[in-house]
């Protein structure tokens, strides 16, 4: 009779509580940091927002007390995505038709498949490395060496595997019938694509693409050496062929930095990184989950 | 009634639609072969670089720790030490700790929407750029932890990892922002492939009476092995070629030391640091050091990748 009852002192009783108790303990090693963190670069980074902020150049460091704004490194980092952007998402949605669409699990497209894997295994500075080795060094652009469109091919390696992977995926889930559909009325193939599965797969397409280029703008390691750093404003289309700022290099070189107002700056310029980046994620999640809502019905 | 006849006759597709659609379809097929070309301009490129310096040093380079620019040594030992060390003892601090936050959210200890807020909350600090969690490293994480490394020091000082006074910026200290970095990966994935494994073996363990643990340690964990696997496999590679937040805290010092508390290098934090500034044989020997790290975190993701098809559930 007693054995029905829950006994306390049963040696499994006994370790079940041990590492359910562990198993806690790690959640909150692991999660504390990371609460502890975000809250920290919000208010620490929150705190140094002023409306010069936006408008001003970065002083150069030295004894100036004043470090002045972030203006250049804020535009370079939307220039130089836009850049990644403009040669990722054509190729990797093309390259992402022709897995989905058309190949028929042969070895090249096992091959590709296996190497947007790779690709994206890369580690970021040899992304970097290699757009030195192959444009900067060679000063092939029109000769210029560092320069804003060389960071953003950088950062379109990067973004490259996960363009083709969401576009290569969201295909997928689109149903058969839409296709057997629009080539039964006589649609040619790429009709269909263009005008049936591609817009049916728009939203999970768009998602990953957003969340690809959210992961581009924080890069620093691949723009070190390829976009450089400035100081200056950007002024016109001709300073795409120069040394162009962004907010991810400017963390770095002003955490670097012995002086407290570039310090601060650097706080300042991760708050607004780290705030954009958050909020894309959020914002797309939200939308994920409505998408699948709305499906499900 | 003429008029729809010849309508039908002339029913074949016009040749420029049919050109238009292999124009379309040989287009995504080179665009496609794209990553194929990056992946393989990569390898040789950063290999044809580092000709000049492998041909000059060979092997040796891999074992020398003399990085001399004035008298044109280079060796990258302790840079690649240094990237070993950092990933793998990173990678031994994650492990325990992400799998047991895994189990922990997908076990019912507490109410599902709490779990679903840590678990998307710890997706979203994978988004955290790693210069950030640099910065965040050198201001509050190294002036945290300073009074815990001289203790470690004084008490632990006879282990050689502890052996030297403890430095601002030292390998530990990067050791342990890789752990903050890999925490996201590793859990998230531990979790998914732990949501993967059917609620029909949890069912049968217990109804055999199996306790909680005992079904999480003989049933659960080894169906979800190869997926939390290939996850410690990608944060490896991804610990490999961290760069930012390790060279920010690292300390950037080529002088060799077995001592977690002195100032150490990565591959990665050395390429970030003098790639800009170097010329001649330096540049080749960088490209080399550049080689090696490719060529290790390749391996660690092929090999995820290998595990990954290998062994994945079959239920």
């Amino acid at each position: 009779m007693n054995s029905l009852y829950y006994q306390k002192r049963l040696s499994r009783n006994i370790g079940d509580k041990f590492f359910t108790s562990l198993s806690i303990i790690c959640a909150l090693i692991a999660i504390l940091p990371l609460i502890f963190l975000v809250t920290y670069i919000l208010i620490k980074g929150g705190s140094q927002i002023t409306p010069e902020l936006f408008t001003l150049e970065p002083n150069p460091p030295g004894d100036d007390l004043d470090a002045g704004g972030i203006n250049p490194a804020l535009i370079g980092t939307l220039i130089i995505t836009t850049i990644a952007s403009i040669i990722a998402i054509p190729v990797g949605v093309g390259g992402g038709i022709y897995l989905a669409e058309y190949s028929k699990g042969g070895a090249f497209s096992r091959f590709i498949r296996f190497g947007v894997n790779v690709l994206a295994g890369v580690p970021s500075i040899i992304a970097g490395v290699f757009i030195y080795a192959l444009i900067v060094s060679t000063k092939i652009l029109f000769g210029s060496m560092y320069s804003g469109l060389a960071g953003g091919m950088a950062l379109s390696i990067l973004m490259l595997p996960t363009v083709i992977k969401t576009t290569d995926e969201g295909l997928k889930l689109v149903p058969n019938e839409l296709r057997y559909a629009s080539l039964g009325v006589g649609a040619s193939m790429y009709t269909t694509i263009l005008r049936v599965t591609l817009p049916s797969a728009f939203r999970s397409i768009a998602t990953g693409v957003v969340l690809g280029i959210a992961r581009a703008a924080g890069e620093t390691a691949p723009l070190i050496f390829t976009a450089l750093f400035s100081y200056y404003y950007i002024t016109g289309f001709g300073d795409l062929f120069y040394e162009m700022g962004s907010l991810a290099v400017l963390i770095y070189n002003f955490a670097l930095e012995p002086y407290d107002a570039q310090n601060k700056l650097a706080w300042a310029a991760s708050f607004i990184l780290v705030l954009s980046i958050l909020s894309v994620n959020i914002f797309s999640r939200i939308l994920a989950a409505f998408t699948e809502k709305t499906k499900r019905v | 009634m003429e008029e729809k006849l010849t309508l039908f006759k002339n029913r074949k597709r016009f040749g420029i639609e049919k050109n238009i659609d292999i124009i379309f379809k040989n287009t995504a097929l080179v665009l496609s072969s794209f990553v194929a070309i990056i992946l393989l301009g990569i390898i040789l490129v950063v290999f044809f670089q580092s000709f000049e310096s492998f041909s000059r040093y060979g092997l040796k380079f891999l074992v020398t720790s003399e990085w001399n620019p004035v008298k044109d040594e280079y060796g990258a030992f302790t840079a690649i030490y240094g990237t070993l060390v950092t990933s793998f003892l990173s990678l031994l601090i994650t492990i325990p700790l992400g799998v047991g936050t895994a189990i922990f959210i997908t076990e019912d200890f507490v109410p599902k929407f709490v779990r679903e807020i840590i678990g998307s909350f710890v997706e979203l600090l994978a988004a955290i750029p790693s210069v950030v969690l640099g910065l965040w490293a050198i201001f509050v994480m190294e002036p945290f932890f300073r009074a815990f490394f001289v203790f470690l020091h004084n008490f632990f000082g006879w282990i050689p990892l502890f052996s030297t006074e403890p430095t601002g910026r030292n390998s530990l200290l990067a050791i342990l922002i890789l752990v903050v970095m890999l925490l996201p990966i590793v859990t998230s994935i531990a979790r998914d492939s732990l949501n993967q494994v059917p609620k029909k073996l949890r069912n049968a363990a217990y109804g055999i009476g199996a306790s909680r643990w005992k079904t999480i340690f003989s049933v659960i964990l080894p169906a979800a092995l190869s997926g939390i696997m290939a996850g410690v496999l990608l944060a490896l590679g991804r610990a490999m070629g961290e760069t930012m937040a390790v060279t920010m805290i690292i300390g950037n010092s080529n002088a060799f030391s077995w001592s977690l508390l002195s100032p150490g290098y990565t591959i990665s934090s050395m390429l970030a640091n003098q790639f800009g500034e170097a010329d001649g044989s330096q540049v080749s020997s960088l490209f080399y050091a550049a080689f090696v790290l490719m060529i290790l975190s390749l391996v660690v993701n092929i090999f995820a990748q290998w595990l990954v098809k290998k062994f994945s559930l079959k239920y």
